[in-house]
């Protein structure tokens, strides 16, 4: 909502001069109504001024340039070289001088052109900023100067170039050189020589200079444009709608032209909050003004005269046959509506409001939303058919051509405004071109209705139309607001002149309007505040908002529908006794330990021992694509592809809930390797999700390694691994070969156990899978259950004697069937070396051609102690020989 | 032989201080001192002395062969002193060369933030709890007091799973709230951190999934003064001492009061620039009194008990303390991005 200092003060004392925008901003933020932006408009221009033209004449250099001297309240004139030709002398202009800074940012400064100097520049509507719409009465009728026209086909002129007064150019239509122009109330009163000839001609055409030659109908008596021609705008390039601005005759030169132009003003963009919709307008942030800085709220009661004929009852009739969705519609008439341009004053607020002028009928509608946040919709009663409104949901198939020209179709959940056979209006999104004010419109039904918000934002969000009306309306407007803003609506039909408001007001109401009522608290609200606030305080503040008492109860103003409760109220005296006046103070009675829980201990110790490993953290989305399934080689039967599906998602791309985190790490090293880093190495703890039989989801944590690049190779992995389960788990760590895995490396993949209960897989990337993923590099990943890591936890280190004395080691090789698994080996030489037995390392495994074809050598170093002796070589040997027979009897190895 | 003697004396103690290495220094011990060394050849010959001469000559053998030794032993120090010198220059190494490290892995940038904020909750006697990002539409907003009709259920802004829009990805962590009030024992002083999702497109400042912690304390006698108390010591705490706050009214469905709570900015100091976009102050993050209604809906007596919640976006603070200028990086986890937290 922008909100204009300028239209504010008609409402709240508050003048640029006592309050600034810094201090505004400040204060009305505090309490409420958050500003984001200030924006002093009259900083978008600079030393632009009305300058009256004191002489003019053609430039000796062009054909199409004319040298003005501009009177701009000094006493030497400013001349000033201009390419616009809908000048004349006395004309009242917008002169930009030396220095000017213009709306589009450009700076106007001094300079020569085509030799002649000129020390500034004639500014047209565009060049100040503004439109048209903003200012009806500049647009111009150019004539078509023959001087100015260019063949589109230079060797086939339709006007010759030494064409003479008097010369036909087609039927009645022949040269003529005007011989003066003289001003002749809104229009100009030519003088024209044809060969020899004169005749005065009236004319709307503002470019006509002495000397000028134009196309003249002598049949119609009239001077032709361009149009008139038929000739294409680039045939006559400076025959132009757009000129200078002609600026009305009370201006004074001298003056700056950012007042003209309503510039004068700061506008204040607030963030108004969802709840206050009653702020989306003047007056509701006046309210709120006038509370936060203590000033009177000074609201006008409108009044309608309503002398036009007949009465609304006798032409109209309103039928609402929705009332859930319209609780309330009122509307009256207006009848010899005459369309024209709002004044200056009402187009300078609509503008500085954001919004555009558009003729007084739409104008006033738009003002009245702007002052009293109330959308309100004129129709071309003409267009109704039988007088009636119908208020309905569309029906099946139905359409309508909304003001923007677009047709849009229509649903059954969409509420309409309608005559007895069509929709002229979507309710409260956009009215119909069927009924649009037009031109010729005499007869115009306003309607101020109350929509119900939700079905206004879905069916503005359907038809992706969201507008200045719909906007509000989603956020459920007062009730109680239609009659007033209808009245203010009429009002200034009578103050504008636009037409004769009819006697009567059809006030169509569905449903009941109650007043909201909460009792009145202060204790309660003192405590939930933590202040001591005087029931008298509260209730200045209440009242000033608003709020009305009936002895304890508070009555809740209609345009306060969020208040209900009285912590609500407790909001309302906060934001204005101030937020940040309440006290700082911890009021908790209990004290609460706090701390991790044992489960985040453990999360915290994966996090630190993948990094003291090398490992970086990552952090992935939870969802991805069901194609991601394919590209890590899931068969079409696996349990894995039953994922939790979004069904609205943004994308396929993450439109599941992956229920493994492999395609998640996977995408990462991808992105890292296609980045051209050479190595990398990562870690996250993060969720999986699988469907539950009640619709929600099992999200266990998955502790998941990737690393790609030198040194990396599944023992590197599986180095992590131990050291991660050695350091964090107790109970026997246990590797098995897994062969089935279909993500992985068949060769290089294995699970690991704890205690026997598996905690997860790890190894190479099966390379069909790190080729869908584009990737040439053996990538190793691995997928520990967070859980089972927290089931095997070790307990509380308890301190175990030192060994006394020294140990002893003695290394063996043995040769067995290379399909042996080292790692049982050295399984079965623990279970079996006996009591002195203390650790066994294998530290080489070697096949070739000084053993057997078939099978390998594996060499293994023992250590072996005794707890209360040194221990003897009859010892060491005997423990040796036992693994060895047990390796011989389980394996068939023998010693090499 | 007196003579003699001297002469030895001389010449030892000569060769000794030029010899230059352990090795002869042994060879003049021997040569000298040693049992067929040139001091004991003459001492053999004190037989032929007179009674008188022999204590005499004896005593200067002694004075001599001590002399001798101490020469040696002094010798010998040098030298070591020398040779360890010598050793120590010749081990000298390029300080400048790298070091060999292990390198230690980081923390994402985001977690980093993430476990400061839990330090200064848990140090306030908060405890941190986790919940389902796959949530039910009740707990996520019925229960919030969100109602029916409210914008932010349509499915243009939340991931539905069920057509009936009762089984969503949550989109705040406020639900939260509810779990625990409904699940633990009062009083309550918890945090929540996690994953929430929205319907954004990914741009430099949206992502579908995000990060928000929920806190809330609910106790007997909770106020707003002690929301402002907690949360301004918090802010100080991620912010540092002497940050200039405000609170701010806003609107949330669960909350009533509500506020947001804004750190002056410390780039401009409040006069407003383009990182508090002109304002003057940064917004950081949303509270308020929990809605009696919520208290209630999770079978607390607003009554009896009263507490505060507040909601914070993990990405923006991260991104504000490291000046983080694209949310993108965050889920992007390329490698040089991670390694420099």
């Amino acid at each position: 909502m922008d909100l204009s200092r300028k239209w504010l003060n008609e409402f709240v004392d508050l003048p640029l001069s006592q309050v600034d925008d810094h201090t505004f901003a400040e204060a009305m933020s505090v309490s409420g109504s958050k500003v984001e932006v200030t924006r002093d408009l009259s900083k978008t221009i600079r030393n632009v001024v009305v300058g009256r033209i004191e002489a003019l004449e053609k430039h000796p250099n062009s054909d199409h340039m004319l040298v003005a001297q501009i009177h701009v309240g000094k006493e030497t004139p400013v001349q000033i070289c201009t390419g616009a030709w809908n000048v004349h002398v006395g004309d009242l202009v917008p002169a930009a001088l030396d220095g000017a800074l213009l709306p589009s940012g450009a700076e106007i400064h001094s300079g020569k052109l085509r030799g002649v100097e000129s020390d500034g520049m004639l500014c047209s509507l565009k060049e100040l900023g503004m439109t048209a719409h903003d200012f009806p009465e500049a647009s111009i009728v150019p004539a078509a100067i023959l001087g100015d026209y260019h063949a589109l086909d230079k060797n086939r002129p339709s006007i010759s170039a030494d064409i003479k007064p008097g010369d036909k150019i087609y039927g009645s239509v022949c040269a003529a050189a005007v011989k003066g122009v003289e001003k002749a109330g809104a229009a100009w009163r030519a003088t024209l020589s044809l060969a020899g000839e004169e005749r005065a001609c009236l004319t709307a055409c503002t470019n006509l200079h002495e000397g000028d030659l134009v196309a003249y109908d002598m049949a119609k008596d009239h001077i032709c444009t361009p149009d008139d021609l038929h000739a294409k705008q680039e045939e006559f390039p400076h025959c132009i709608t757009d000129g200078i601005l002609i600026l009305p005759e009370d201006k004074v030169p001298g003056e700056d032209m950012a007042n003209l132009l309503g510039l004068d003003d700061h506008v204040v963009e607030f963030e108004i909050t969802p709840n206050r919709p009653d702020c989306l307008c003047m007056i509701g942030l006046a309210r709120e003004t006038a509370v936060t800085f203590g000033k009177e709220l000074k609201l006008h009661e409108p009044k309608v005269a309503a002398k036009g004929e007949g009465n609304i009852a006798d032409l109209a009739r309103v039928v609402i046959e929705d009332g859930e969705l319209c609780p309330r519609y009122t509307a009256r008439m207006v009848r010899n509506v005459k369309i024209a341009p709002s004044p200056e004053w009402m187009r300078e607020r609509i503008r500085n409001a954001g919004m555009r002028p558009i003729n007084n009928i739409v104008d006033i509608t738009n003002y009245v939303m702007l002052e009293y946040g109330q959308p309100m919709h004129a129709f071309d009663f003409s267009c109704v058919k039988d007088g009636e409104i119908r208020i309905r949901r569309a029906r099946a198939g139905e359409s309508i051509t909304t003001l923007d020209g677009n047709e849009r179709s229509l649903t059954e959940n969409m509420l309409c405004i309608c005559d007895t056979d069509k929709p002229v209006a979507v309710a409260g999104v956009m009215g119909g071109a069927n009924s649009e004010i037009v031109g010729d419109t005499a007869m115009v039904l306003f309607e101020s209705a109350n929509f119900s918000g939700p079905s206004v934002r879905r069916t503005a969000t359907a038809l992706g139309m969201r507008t200045d009306a719909s906007s509000r309306f989603e956020k459920g407007l007062d009730v109680k607001n239609t009659e007033k803003a209808l009245e203010r609506a009429c009002e200034l039909v009578e103050l504008l002149g636009a037409g004769e408001v009819v006697p009567g007001v059809i006030d169509a109401v569905a449903g009941e309007m109650k007043t909201a009522t909460v009792k009145f608290e202060p204790e309660k609200i003192n405590a939930l505040l933590g202040t001591d606030i005087g029931a008298d305080t509260m209730k200045k503040i209440l009242l000033d908002l608003g709020f009305a008492f009936d002895g304890e109860t508070i009555l809740v103003p209609s345009w306060r529908g969020d208040v209900e409760h009285y912590s609500d109220i407790a909001e309302e005296v906060a934001r204005f006794y101030g937020y940040n006046e309440i006290p700082t103070r911890f009021t908790g009675t209990v004290s609460t330990c706090g701390g991790f829980t044992p489960d985040q201990q453990c999360e915290r110790r994966v996090g630190e021992i993948c990094r003291s490993l090398g490992l970086d953290e990552i952090i992935t989305y939870s969802f991805i694509s069901p194609t991601y399934y394919d590209k890590i080689r899931l068969p079409a039967s696996s349990p894995l592809r039953d994922s939790l599906k979004i069904l609205n998602p943004l994308g396929e791309d993450t439109s599941i809930m992956r229920t493994t985190i492999l395609p998640s790490m996977l995408e990462i090293l991808t992105r890292n390797y296609n980045f051209r880093n050479k190595s990398a190495a990562f870690y996250e703890i993060g969720k999986i999700y699988f469907k539950r039989p009640d619709g929600l989801a099992d999200e266990p944590k998955i502790v998941s390694l990737g690393a790609y690049g030198e040194g990396i190779d599944f023992f590197a992995l599986k180095g992590w691994v131990e050291e991660l389960l050695g350091t964090l788990c107790s109970g026997k760590m246990h590797f098995a070969a897994q062969k089935e895995n279909p993500s992985y490396h068949p060769g290089r993949c294995a699970e690991v156990f704890l205690d026997g209960d598996r905690v997860g897989v790890l190894g190479q990337i099966h390379p069909e899978a790190a080729e869908n993923y584009g990737v040439d590099t053996p990538l190793y990943c691995a997928e520990l259950s967070f859980d089972a890591i927290l089931a095997h936890r070790a307990p509380l280190a308890v301190y175990r004697p030192l060994p006394r004395f020294p140990s002893v080691s003695r290394d063996i090789a043995v040769v067995c069937d290379k399909s042996i698994p080292a790692g049982e080996m050295r399984d079965c030489i623990l279970e079996n070396g006996g009591q002195y037995l203390k650790d066994c390392a294998i530290f080489d495994v070697y096949t070739g051609d000084r053993i057997a074809p078939g099978s390998k050598s594996v060499a293994f170093s023992l250590t072996m102690r005794a707890d209360d002796q040194t221990l003897t070589d009859d010892h060491a040997e005997e423990t040796v020989r036992a693994v060895l027979a047990a390796l011989r009897e389980r394996f068939g190895a023998e010693m090499r | 032989m007196k003579e003699l003697m001297q002469n030895l004396r001389a010449a030892a103690l000569r060769s000794i201080a030029e010899t230059a290495d352990m090795e002869k220094l042994e060879a003049q011990r021997v040569k000298y001192l040693g049992k067929k060394g040139e001091l004991t050849a003459i001492l053999r010959q004190m037989g032929s002395l007179s009674a008188e001469e022999r204590p005499v000559m004896g005593q200067l053998a002694n004075t001599v062969r001590a002399e001798i030794e101490k020469a040696l032993d002094e010798r010998r120090e040098e030298l070591s002193k020398k040779l360890l010198e010598l050793k120590l220059e010749s081990e000298t190494v390029d300080v400048t060369l790298p070091g060999r490290t292990a390198a230690l892995g980081h923390k994402h940038p985001m977690y980093n933030v993430l476990d400061q904020i839990k330090d200064i909750f848990i140090g306030m006697g908060f405890e941190i709890v986790d919940g389902p990002e796959v949530e039910k539409a009740e707990y996520n907003f019925t229960k919030l007091n969100i109602d029916e009709a409210h914008p932010s259920r349509e499915w243009t802004d939340t991931f539905y799973f069920t057509p009936d829009s009762s089984i969503l990805l949550r989109t705040q962590t406020s639900p939260m709230q509810v779990h625990a009030m409904e699940s633990r024992p009062l009083p309550i002083r918890i945090i929540a951190p996690g994953r929430v999702y929205r319907k954004d497109e990914v741009d430099a400042t949206h992502s579908p999934m995000f990060h928000q912690i929920e806190g809330m304390v609910v106790d007997r006698g909770v106020t707003m003064a002690d929301l402002k108390a907690t949360l301004n010591l918090v802010v100080e705490k991620i912010y540092g001492e002497g940050t200039v706050t405000r609170f701010r009214p806003h609107h949330f469905p669960f909350t009533e009061p509500s506020c947001e709570l804004d750190i002056r900015c410390h780039k401009c100091g409040g006069k407003g620039c383009p990182t508090c976009k002109g304002e003057g102050w940064i917004e950081v993050l949303g509270a308020g009194m929990i809605h009696p209604k919520v208290l209630a809906g999770c079978g607390i007596d607003p009554d009896e008990y009263s507490g505060w919640a507040f909601g914070m976006g993990l990405e923006r603070l991260a991104m504000g303390e490291y000046k983080i200028n694209d949310l993108r990086l965050i889920f992007e986890n390329d490698k040089r991005f991670l390694e420099q937290f």
